[in-house]
């Protein structure tokens, strides 16, 4: 294989994981914010399932991308309020109900489609976007300039998040939720208002996630995430609470798929051994997090019910 | 009084979800009475029926009892998903390698490799956490994924059906298993098979493990109060992990039952654990949920999840309402259930009071 060959298959490489991490970036930004204010939601995929039938049909009917991506948020952030109101009102167990949301959305998302769609059928996905001359430089411009919108959204949140979380005051008020909600509390500081904000935001992000991987697939079907939004929840532990690290699993990931899907085209390694490679991440995640659970402390009142003077 | 109150409210907690679920049959041009009625027939309407929910509710039964023992150690097992099918490949692969045995061994042996299989799944996560402090969520939510994808490595290459690698389909599954392992039937003519008497006994027994031994009694005691327990020198992560151990075997035999009771008689992957599991290993969080986390109650609850399951089939012939509705309300379920504790608190304010007192009575008389 000639060398211009290989750095083609690498830059292509790279550059389909920066994309196949996009999904699960937004998940895991919208999960870290709301654990950073002490609540867990495992019902991540479940919001992912929902924002991405929704943003699939509507692009189906609608022919607009950007409506598509709307729903998707919208469709979150309606779950976010949902699960606000059983987790912080009601002071549901935090581990379970995840469950019942994800339950909820495989299932809802499969009934919808079933009913309103049945047959599969394909839409046209975001054209990358083109920046004068960036774009166009060899190699750089291939892996980091030539991706859809959702891709640079994705990655423009990183830099936001960290603004948000470390230098702004609401950020401050989201971190004493997790650490302390008490003398946040009593400095006159709502829980509840605080809580509520980082889920339905949270939420928010991950129906995002969802229509940016069925509007990148350009399809949807039953179970369409396949575990990524549990993976998104991981991804939170890997990249201990920060936007950086998340963003840094999340690459991790990406790339790991890119080069196990590579490798599938090529014929590399059998279609058994790809199965096998697939196992990784997971695996990753679980050394991962006997390394974080030794090395990094998670919000001290992560998944603990706030009760005024309990 | 208190043990019907933890019955009574989540019970309720059911009509909220059935109400919305009537709102969903609705906006998808089904008449709800109707529907629930055709469910409700077609489930416990006729023996075949009931015969059908009975089968169906075996897997729901098994994990949810493992359920019932991990919640009560306050270890959230969300992996069952993944013990069902450890075990379910432990088995086959015993299945595999000793066909020529006869039933009556052969089929003890199997649900003994099942459980085995589900149990080291759920002691990884265990000790995951006992030793490592690693959350037990996370730990099983990514052993779900490993376990099935060792799964699909398996079922497309070494365990795949010889014949199908000779066609060259691929399709992957296992070969016909040896009849010898075959869940006899119990009722001719119908799906009823051993696999229901096999999980109603697992069920009196983990009944029998929580209250009637000390194992049982050590484990829920680190399930309500670990600093005391360490205190009164019960090992905690010893207990976590054992808590898991069970929890997963239990998962383990209902994944062995559904490969030996199906009626290919072989293991079948579509890629996902759903396609094999249909949803058991998460579901069983509901029936478990649903009968207060005790194991006798969870007889009652997996019939009515069986039966639900077997109902939404034939809603979606009578009525195509996709049978997806019953994934969607089963997570309702979980939600509202999970959210009545509020009540249950609110309406009796002393329950917590109440269950540690009688915890300390039953310790005296047990040690």
């Amino acid at each position: 294989m000639s060398d211009s060959v290989a750095v083609m298959i690498v830059v292509a490489t790279i550059a389909s994981g920066i994309r196949l991490a996009t999904p699960f970036l937004l998940a895991s930004l919208g999960e870290s914010l709301g654990q950073r204010s002490g609540v867990l939601n495992l019902g991540v995929d479940g919001v992912m399932l929902l924002g991405a039938f929704g943003a699939y049909y509507t692009v189906l009917k609608s022919g607009n991308l950007y409506y598509g991506l709307l729903v998707g948020v919208a469709l979150g952030i309606v779950l976010g309020i949902f699960y606000g109101f059983i987790t912080l009102k009601l002071h549901a167990e935090q581990g379970v109900s995840g469950i019942g949301i994800y339950l909820f959305g495989l299932g809802m998302s499969d009934l919808l489609f079933q009913k309103f769609v049945g047959t599969p059928r394909p839409i046209f996905p975001f054209m990358p976007l083109r920046f004068p001359v960036l774009s166009d430089l060899p190699v750089v411009g291939e892996m980091l300039f030539q991706h859809s919108i959702i891709v640079y959204i994705a990655f423009g949140l990183v830099p936001v998040m960290s603004f948000v979380l470390n230098k702004t005051t609401y950020g401050l008020n989201v971190r004493a939720m997790g650490e302390n909600p008490e003398a946040a509390d009593s400095l006159g500081v709502s829980v509840m208002a605080t809580r509520y904000s980082a889920i339905i935001i949270g939420n928010g992000l991950a129906g995002l996630a969802g229509a940016a991987l069925a509007i990148e697939l350009g399809i949807f079907q039953q179970n369409l995430t396949n575990a990524m939004g549990f993976i998104a929840i991981a991804l939170v532990y890997f990249g201990a609470w920060s936007p950086k690290g998340v963003m840094l699993g999340s690459l991790i990931f990406g790339l790991v798929q890119a080069i196990v899907l590579q490798c599938k085209t090529f014929g590399v390694i059998p279609r058994s051994a790809s199965d096998l490679a697939a196992m990784a991440p997971a695996i990753i995640t679980i050394l991962a997090l006997v390394v974080v659970a030794r090395r990094f402390r998670q919000p001290a009142a992560l998944t603990k019910p706030y009760v005024r003077g309990g | 009084m208190k043990s019907l109150l933890n019955i009574i409210i989540p019970l309720c907690a059911v009509l909220p979800a059935l109400a919305l679920g009537a709102i969903m049959l609705v906006a998808l041009g089904a008449d709800p009475l109707s529907g629930y009625a055709t469910m409700f027939g077609a489930a416990f309407g006729s023996l075949e029926g009931f015969s059908e929910t009975a089968v169906k509710s075996i897997p729901l039964l098994l994990v949810g009892v493992g359920i019932c023992i991990a919640f009560r150690t306050s270890v959230i097992n969300i992996g069952g998903e993944g013990q069902m099918v450890t075990g379910a490949l432990l088995a086959t692969t015993v299945a595999l390698a000793f066909p020529g045995l006869p039933a009556p061994v052969l089929i003890p042996l199997l649900l003994v490799a099942g459980a085995a299989g589900g149990a080291c799944w759920g002691a990884i996560a265990g000790s995951l956490k006992a030793w490592f402090n690693v959350s037990e969520i996370l730990s099983t939510i990514m052993l779900n994924i490993v376990a099935v994808q060792f799964m699909n490595f398996l079922l497309r290459g070494p365990l795949m059906d010889p014949a199908e690698v000779a066609r060259g389909t691929g399709i992957p599954q296992t070969m016909r298993l040896s009849p010898n392992a075959d869940l006899p039937i119990l009722i001719e003519g119908m799906r009823l098979h051993l696999g229901v008497l096999i999980a109603l006994l697992v069920a009196v027994g983990a009944w029998f493990l929580l209250w009637r031994t000390s194992m049982g009694y050590r484990l829920r005691a680190v399930g309500h109060n670990p600093d005391a327990s360490r205190y009164a020198g019960i090992s905690v992560p010893v207990n976590i992990t054992a808590a898991l151990a069970f929890s997963g075997a239990l998962a383990g035999i209902a994944g062995a039952i559904l490969v030996f009771g199906s009626e290919s008689h072989r293991m079948v992957t579509d890629g996902s654990s759903t396609g094999f599991t249909g949803s058991a290993g998460f579901n069983g969080i509901v029936v478990a949920l649903l009968a207060g986390l005790h194991p006798l109650w969870s007889i009652p609850s997996a019939l009515l999840f069986g039966g639900m399951l077997v109902g939404a089939n034939a809603l979606q012939r009578a009525a195509q309402v996709p049978s997806a509705l019953i994934i969607a309300l089963n997570g309702l379920i979980v939600v509202f259930v999970v959210s009545s504790d509020y009540f249950k608190k609110r309406l009796q304010p002393t329950v917590w009071v109440d269950g540690a007192a009688e915890e300390e009575q039953r310790g005296d008389s047990d040690e």
